[in-house]
């Protein structure tokens, strides 16, 4: 990879994909992956979000005084939230319901508050541009194949098109859509990851969980002190 | 009365923050490692959700009556970043013995999108002064119970023999999930 937007890309959708390897943005993850169209509307949403407060942030980044640059950034992502709130309520009517209070909480995603704090505050708006685009696609390909998997094994459809019918050989495991299945499908492609030795947070015996996005608030942009 | 206890055990059991709506579960993940520091983080939440239930309340009066609901999002995450902060400078000079409990814990707070997601439950419910503050400190309430039964397993699995690629996050979501799969036993509470 020559071309640096290029890189930026590449970045954020393999080597640092924000959910199978920095681990962050949990919430929306288990929660909207019910079917893999649900995962789509979700990352593309938060994709959207992801790359114009990248850009804003970006293009203020000397006017915005470091003391209070949080609070500014919370302002810039939650302005671009509530644009994209309304317009899938005008236009994608039935995502909006079935997502529902995730699209609001996208304002206190770690991924995007992380990406202002560590990437777009340090570096030109096409960059940031690029690296939001990187990010947004890693976080939908992430969310769309843990959707694929739930949808498959729970529902037997894939994108809402029946794959297979319940028989006495197989019965979708209707769990697998419900609350408990997203822990265990997350669990087990966490598990698979450290098996083939992927990198990723979770990665180590013990030292892994350490960068979990909670006890390490400074990655996610929280006001840790 | 009636409806309240309704609303606060429904907060709390039936519909978990934590197990079943997937909010918070950043610190839920993250700060259960010891019962006593996840019980610090539950009282924590607990406070800071009630309080900004209620603060909520009052201040999506203040947009409808101006017109603006639709700056809900943004008004409240600013005011609950506020708030955690104000809490904190007032247990700190007021309260040294609470602070010194919670204080680690309170930072952490902002990040978590429990305390937006109940102001928001609450405003999209049209839920009453009262109804609010319940459904606040209920919601809070299940996700101390799930943090501190999380973190009572968490120690006990420490001796135990995982297969070493399970070890780390995903013992932890498998406990999860089998937590998620007990706490679906109390949908059949008649209510």
């Amino acid at each position: 990879m020559k071309n640096k937007h290029l890189d930026a890309i590449y970045n954020g959708l393999l080597r640092e994909n924000p959910i199978f390897v920095l681990m962050l943005g949990m919430c929306p993850t288990l929660a909207v992956t019910t079917s893999a169209i649900n995962g789509a509307g979700m990352g593309i949403s938060t994709t959207v979000v992801l790359i114009l407060s990248n850009m804003l942030i970006a293009a203020l980044r000397k006017i915005i005084p470091d003391g209070v640059r949080m609070p500014a950034y919370i302002v810039v992502v939650a302005t671009f939230v509530t644009l994209v709130d309304f317009i899938m309520e005008a236009f994608t009517y039935s995502l909006y319901q079935s997502l529902g209070l995730y699209i609001p909480l996208i304002v206190v995603n770690c991924i995007i508050l992380g990406r202002a704090e560590a990437y777009a505050s340090k570096n030109t708006v096409t960059m940031s541009a690029c690296d939001g685009i990187g990010m947004g696609l890693g976080f939908t390909v992430a969310l769309v194949i843990l959707g694929l998997v739930r949808e498959f094994l729970g529902a037997g459809t894939a994108f809402g098109i029946t794959i297979y019918e319940a028989s006495a050989v197989f019965e979708p495991i209707s769990i697998i859509t419900k609350a408990p299945g997203a822990f265990l499908v997350l669990a087990m492609l966490s598990a698979l990851q450290n098996k083939l030795k992927m990198k990723s947070a979770t990665n180590g015996v013990n030292g892994g969980e350490e960068k979990g996005c909670a006890s390490d608030c400074e990655s996610c942009g929280g006001e840790c002190h | 009365m009636g409806e309240l206890i309704i609303i606060a055990i429904t907060a709390a059991l039936l519909s978990n923050v934590v197990l079943s709506q997937f909010l918070g579960i950043c610190s839920f993940l993250g700060v259960s490692t010891k019962t006593d520091v996840a019980v610090g983080m539950g009282g924590a939440v607990v406070f800071v959700i009630t309080v900004a239930s209620a603060v909520a309340y009052f201040l999506y009066l203040l947009l409808d009556a101006l017109g603006i609901t639709y700056l809900d999002t943004i008004v409240f995450i600013l005011v609950i970043a506020a708030l955690v902060q104000i809490v904190e400078s007032f247990f700190k000079k007021y309260v040294p013995s609470l602070y010194k409990a919670l204080g680690v814990y309170l930072p952490l707070i902002t990040t978590n999108c429990a305390v937006l997601g109940v102001a928001l439950t609450n405003v999209q419910n049209k839920y009453n002064f009262w109804q609010s503050v319940v459904c606040g400190f209920g919601t809070a309430f299940g996700y101390l119970i799930a943090i501190v039964i999380l973190a009572g397993i968490r120690e006990r699995n420490a001796n135990n023999d995982v297969p070493t690629p399970f070890k780390g996050s995903p013992i932890v979501m498998i406990t999860a999930a089998l937590m998620a799969m007990a706490f679906f036993g109390f949908a059949n509470l008649a209510i």
